[in-house]
């Protein structure tokens, strides 16, 4: 089974790939980095395809890995460079898309 | 109870489980003076429990800045009064002016309200943007008050209750006043279910009930019904720390500290028979965009909630607290217009001195509801 | 524009799109509002970006693939919106955000709320670390996204959905730590001649069974207390049952204990709730028509009562029917009498999985009060009864206001019915005392930035 997902820094990804992905690869950057994921996919299965987690809301700041997976629970917003707020199980990836997960980010 | 009507008598008789009728009940209870409360639903159910939470002096009319200042004072203990702070903080409030008029008025406020002890600090649009870097542009002017701050409405109307009740005061919840009787020297309440209330003295506190309760005993006392419109936005990091408001018409808005900006301006929908109201989604969506006027990057967040809280507003926008021109005994304290939870703490006080020593060292000029009566001057 | 009164269906899963075939039959041009980027709802979300090598057990993309592309034949008939998220309904008017980002007002004479539902949660030790998933969330990240949610995927809670997502886990080739169920193998016993209405569903849950049995994995079975461990992201899930308490390691849990209807909507446009005392659930009130109490208010699917997939279909496809019939429309008495007869088999299934697979109440009544309850805001168990004693006050929205409890981004969505039953016990008082979190708009968070394409004369 092809895998483009790759890690960052030794850092391993959340979830496991079962599947084939169709997509096409794009790429795209987690907080300045590049990484890869599959056209078409929720932002969210390319984040943890690379990330244990992201961590980078108010009000705990807790470590965030998604929960319901159907844009009920809100638990997986994320900021996009841009300035957007998106809920990542909703938002499809987009090549160029440039996420950022720091927490110690103090901007809205 | 046993289905009977059971029957009551007490000192004092209060109409209303808002902050001003609990403030009033805390404030009797203190001077052990026996006292029983009516709430038709839940205390606080309504403004009081769902306000904006501004704690404001800047901006009021200089007629309440007697009373507002007393507040201010119970504010800073409020920990002593009630067993809790309510989360009061003393942020400041910063009020804008969009253009030199507005400016011009902040700057009128100011020197008035020198004469009430009353601070403001007027900043220039430089200092505007050199001290809250996150306002947008097109400020003319603004005008900041250190003493102000804001405090959680949700937690403020339920300690004002909880303490009533343990310095003394009888609250009854799930109570509806449906009449009332002057019986010389008092009056006897009926109210549903099953109850009848005898007192002395009757202080009606029942927001924007107070007129229809004014009514029963043959007092006309203009207010109508209005629901504030509110919203808060999801968490976001702290960065706002004063209570902002405008000079002119416009939003309030305030963030706290778990991060939530909680705003608010306009109107949503009432309906005082069913006691019900609720938030207008084409009103909270004119207040998302003014707020992110204001704060531009608000834009980035999302809303999370909007709600609003039933509410009396009187013709002239000032509150009607005070004996009754007609009637011995009888004492209203209602049509707060929309800014009443900072000035609730202090009504309770000073209606209190009124019922027990006949006089108040903090005036309510301009206030009371001999404005309201026929013949009087404001009246005209 | 034609004078055709105008009905809005919220929802299109198998109970919307049901009843938007029936409503085009009818002679009725429906406006279809859908959340998500295609129809089909949760049952039949298509896979349409994975392959799978082997067939998962319940899941038949063919049969998805087919139940979508019928609803897509006749989009040309109907007002399709996919994309666009219902934020407030009034008597007269909804408001919804396009997937343009614009949101836009729309009147309607007749609203069919056909929301689906989100898995029941119970909070427990640890169930705020990352890695811990819904059933429903695992069940999507596998369908949707072809992916485990871990390396090892621990499987808690009760219900079919519980064997049904361990079950195509495994055969998609995933590593499953443990599944645990609260609920006892014989329980299941009294529930069989319910069971039976449904033989094919019946036959489905069995294989599950067999499947996660034959894998080798470790069932517990009657769990009655667990605790997920981990600093930040899962370690392991310890799990008690009538064996004692065993630790699994896994990096990821999947949870859920039945399912909630999602109905939002119907409380903001003032539809009557009743509490079910089996379930502990308020449920809006609405009967096998789908006809609501609120004239014009119809309710079908999952987002009303649970009944899984076919009863949706069924359902949206008998309250589309009731549509045309208050509509004063024609319509075949015979088939509404053999919806409702379906209906009723459906109904008598579910209540065999009730029996089988019933709420664990004292699970959730005991949440430690270090717990957290609402994970959008942190709140606590303990500071939920707290409150309680403090101010002797139980009902939840008071609850809420006390402790910001239901305040957070979800809007109650998850803890909702666990605080209502941690502040019921800790004040002891009935459940139905502490009454039920209520609706606020918007019911989904509402972007700042969106624009409105409305001006109201006097907004």
């Amino acid at each position: 089974m092809e895998d483009l997902d790759d890690p960052i820094d030794g850092a391993h990804g959340r979830w496991v790939r079962l599947a084939r992905a169709r997509g096409e690869s794009v790429p795209f950057t987690i907080d300045g980095i590049p990484v890869r994921g599959h056209a078409g996919q929720m932002l969210i299965a390319a984040i943890l395809a690379v990330r244990p987690d992201f961590g980078c809301l108010p009000p705990d700041r807790r470590s965030r890995a998604g929960f319901c997976l159907i844009g009920l629970c809100q638990d997986c917003w994320v900021r996009l460079a841009d300035g957007r707020r998106v809920r990542a199980c909703t938002t499809p990836l987009e090549a160029g898309m440039a996420v950022r997960l720091d927490p110690s980010d103090e901007s809205w | 109870m046993n289905g009977a009507r059971s029957r009551l008598r007490t000192e004092v008789a209060i109409v209303g489980g808002g902050l001003v009728g609990c403030s009033t009940a805390l404030h009797l209870a203190r001077r052990r003076v026996p006292c029983v409360l009516l709430e038709a639903e839940r205390c606080g159910a309504h403004a009081s429990g769902v306000n904006y939470g501004g704690v404001r002096q800047q901006g009021r009319a200089l007629a309440e800045l007697p009373l507002a200042g007393r507040a201010r004072r119970i504010w800073g203990r409020l920990e002593r009064l009630v067993g809790g702070d309510g989360e009061f903080r003393a942020t400041g409030h910063l009020r804008l002016a969009r253009d030199e008029a507005e400016a011009a008025a902040l700057e009128g406020w100011i020197r008035e309200a020198a004469r009430y002890g009353v601070h403001g600090e007027l900043l220039s649009r430089e200092a505007l943007r050199a001290r809250f870097p996150w306002l947008g542009e097109g400020f003319a002017a603004g005008s900041f008050s250190a003493d102000d701050g804001q405090a959680n409405p949700r937690l403020v109307a339920p300690l004002f209750a909880r303490a009533a009740r343990s310095e003394g005061a009888t609250i009854l919840e799930g109570r509806t006043v449906v009449a009332i009787e002057r019986a010389p020297p008092g009056f006897v309440l009926r109210a549903e279910p099953e109850l009848e209330l005898e007192a002395r003295v009757l202080v009606n506190a029942a927001g924007a009930w107070g007129t229809r309760i004014a009514r029963l005993l043959g007092e006309e006392l203009p207010s109508e019904p209005i629901a504030p419109n509110m919203l808060v936005s999801e968490p976001l990091p702290f960065r706002i720390e004063p209570n902002l408001g405008m000079a002119g018409p416009g939003i309030y808005l305030r963030q706290v500290p778990d991060g939530s900006v909680i705003f608010g301006g306009g109107r949503g929908t009432v309906d005082l028979e069913r006691r019900r109201c609720r938030p207008s989604f084409a009103t909270s969506l004119a207040t998302i965009g003014e707020a992110c006027r204001v704060v531009p990057e608000l834009a980035r967040a999302s809303i999370i909630r909007t709600w609003a809280g039933i509410e009396g507003r009187t013709p002239d926008d000032l509150p009607i607290i005070g004996p009754s021109p007609r009637m011995a005994g009888l004492f209203h304290a209602f049509g707060f217009s929309g800014h009443g939870f900072m000035l609730a703490p202090a009504v309770g006080a000073v209606l209190a001195e009124l019922i027990l020593d006949g006089h108040s060292a903090t005036s309510l000029a301009g206030l009371e509801p001999a404005r309201f009566a026929p013949g009087s001057a404001a009246a005209a | 524009m034609s004078s055709d009164p105008l009905v809005v269906i919220v929802g299109a899963g198998p109970a919307g799109m049901a009843a938007a075939r029936t409503l085009v039959e009818g002679g009725l041009r429906p406006l279809v509002l859908e959340k998500g980027p295609t129809p089909g709802g949760r049952l039949w979300q298509r896979p349409a970006t994975v392959d799978f090598e082997r067939r998962l057990p319940g899941h038949d993309p063919d049969r998805a693939e087919r139940g979508v592309s019928d609803f897509l034949g006749i989009v040309d008939r109907i007002d399709w919106y996919p994309g666009t998220t219902v934020l407030d309904a009034t008597r007269d008017r909804l408001w919804a955000l396009g997937s343009d980002g614009v949101i836009d007002q729309t009147p309607w004479d007749a609203l069919l709320v056909a929301t689906g539902a989100l898995d029941r949660v119970v909070p427990l030790p640890g169930w705020t670390l990352a890695g811990v998933y819904t059933l429903g969330g695992a069940q999507a990240a596998l369908k949707v996204h072809g992916c485990a949610v871990g390396r090892r995927v621990a499987f808690l809670g009760t219900g079919p959905l519980l064997w049904l997502a361990a079950a195509q886990h495994l055969a998609a080739g995933a590593e499953v730590a443990l599944v645990a169920d609260t609920s006892h193998r014989l329980g299941a016993l009294p529930a069989l001649p319910d069971l039976l209405s449904d033989p094919q569903r019946l036959a489905l849950g069995l294989a599950c069974f067999r499947i996660v049995r034959r894998a080798g994995v470790p069932i517990r079975l009657g769990v009655r207390a667990a605790i997920v461990e981990g600093n930040e992201t899962v370690r392991a899930i310890s799990v008690e049952s009538r064996g004692g308490r065993r630790h699994f390691t896994c990096d990821a849990v999947a949870m859920g204990f039945g399912l909630v209807p999602q109905t939002q909507l119907l409380d903001l446009l003032d539809v009557p709730f009743d509490l079910v005392p089996t379930s502990g659930l308020w449920l809006p009130r609405t009967d096998r028509s789908g006809r609501t109490p609120v004239p014009r208010v119809y309710a079908a699917g999952d987002g009303a009562r649970v009944l899984g997939g076919d009863a949706a279909r069924l359902s949206g496809e008998r309250a589309a029917l009731a549509i045309l019939e208050d509509l004063g429309r024609p319509t075949d008495p015979e088939r509404v009498a053999r919806l409702e007869r379906e209906l009723a088999r459906q109904e008598r299934f579910a209540r065999g999985l009730a029996r089988a697979f019933p709420f664990p109440a004292e699970l959730e009544a005991r949440t430690d009060d270090d717990t957290v309850v609402c994970r959008c805001e942190g709140v606590t168990a303990g500071a939920i009864a707290s409150a309680v004693r403090t101010f002797g006050r139980h009902d939840v929205n008071a609850v809420k206001a006390l402790t910001r409890c239901g305040m957070g981004r979800c809007q109650g969505r998850l803890c909702g019915p666990a605080a209502a039953r941690i502040a019921a016990r800790a004040a002891g008082v009935p459940l139905g005392e502490a009454g039920r979190l209520r609706a606020q708009p918007p019911i989904e968070p509402l972007p700042a930035r969106a624009r409105c394409m409305v001006t109201e004369p006097n907004g």
